[in-house]
């Protein structure tokens, strides 16, 4: 199927579907907007900074995050369950979805393409230190690293670890900087590992 | 300072999607406008998330295993694909219509615009 054929089937279902009833333009318009505007790797980066400097959150988070992020009622409710593990200087962690695409988009927004292509997921559980070494990632031999597989049913979330020189940062300030990747595992911030 | 009276406050604004950390989600608005009639449709109830899943688990697999290398791997074809299965398996939208609209579509004279004639609606 060429590029064109994918773009007038879409163009086709759409029309089908405003046709029937089902759906309108301005329904269409307004998931876009939504995960344009509201959805996206800033909610995670807020739900992160709040678990450095809360204690008492990050244990909820890393106990049930499904619960812990109802506070922030965040948009994209097609995650069933979030689950955030943790890294620390003995364990790092990956997150994949090793058949499709599954990505937990109330905290995250959309997968990046990387994440969806075929070379990511097939190789990523296989060799999970050499692809993280293409994207810079060199984890000291003693760091355990742990692969995620997601789901349609269970979604997971890196907590990273807070940089050293970070400290003393407000929460909004840490928001600022804590970046998608890091929470998907294929970003060290500040660069280095402890 | 309590943030979760208004978590919006921490929110910094150069910081938002799409292009967060510099990244495009969507190459064409007609990807935009494919996920966001899925995720319509599932708000109204039309199929479950888990249904749609599993069709493009299903597409993606035979990709993968067919013809894996030999062609570009685009995911929004295999996106928009699974939802013509699932919507195709509820008989909300049958193929062959979907086809047919499709090559009318097609016949359209160059230049105008791929605008949609009954609702006025235009892609950017």
């Amino acid at each position: 199927m060429s590029e064109t054929d994918a773009r007038l089937r879409a163009e086709a279902l759409e029309s089908l579907l405003i046709e029937k009833g089902l759906l309108s333009v301005s329904q269409i318009d307004d998931v876009i907007t939504r995960y344009n505007e509201r959805v996206g790797p800033m909610n995670g980066a807020r739900v992160v900074a709040k678990a450095w400097c809360d204690s008492r959150f990050k244990a909820r988070l890393l106990d049930d995050a499904t619960s812990a992020i109802e506070e922030f009622a965040f948009e994209g409710g097609e995650v069933d369950k979030l689950v955030v593990v943790e890294n620390t200087a003995d364990q790092h962690n990956l997150v994949v979805c090793t058949l499709c695409s599954c990505y937990p988009w109330a905290v995250l927004g959309l997968p990046p393409k990387w994440y969806k292509d075929p070379a990511y997921r097939s190789r990523v559980v296989r060799e999970p230190r050499a692809v993280l070494a293409e994207f810079g990632v060199q984890l000291p031999a003693a760091t355990a690293i742990r692969v995620w597989d997601s789901s349609a049913e269970i979604r997971y979330m890196v907590l990273p670890e807070q940089p050293k020189q970070w400290q003393g940062k407000d929460e909004g300030e840490l928001a600022a900087l804590v970046t998608r990747d890091s929470m998907i595992g294929v970003e060290l911030l500040a660069g280095s590992a402890e | 300072m309590s943030t979760e009276s208004d978590p919006t406050l921490v929110l910094d604004e150069a910081y938002r999607p799409p292009m967060a950390n510099g990244e495009v989600i969507f190459e064409e608005p007609w990807q935009a406008r494919a996920f966001a009639m899925a995720v319509a449709l599932f708000e109204r109830g039309v199929f479950t998330w888990p249904q749609f899943q599993h069709a493009l688990i299903e597409r993606i697999a035979r990709f993968d295993a067919t013809v894996h290398g030999a062609r570009e791997y685009r995911y929004f074809d295999h996106f928009a694909g699974a939802l013509e299965d699932v919507l195709g398996g509820l008989s909300v939208v049958s193929r062959t219509a979907l086809v047919e609209r499709a090559e009318q579509f097609a016949q359209r004279p160059a230049g105008h615009d791929h605008d949609h004639a009954h609702d006025g609606h235009h892609h950017h």
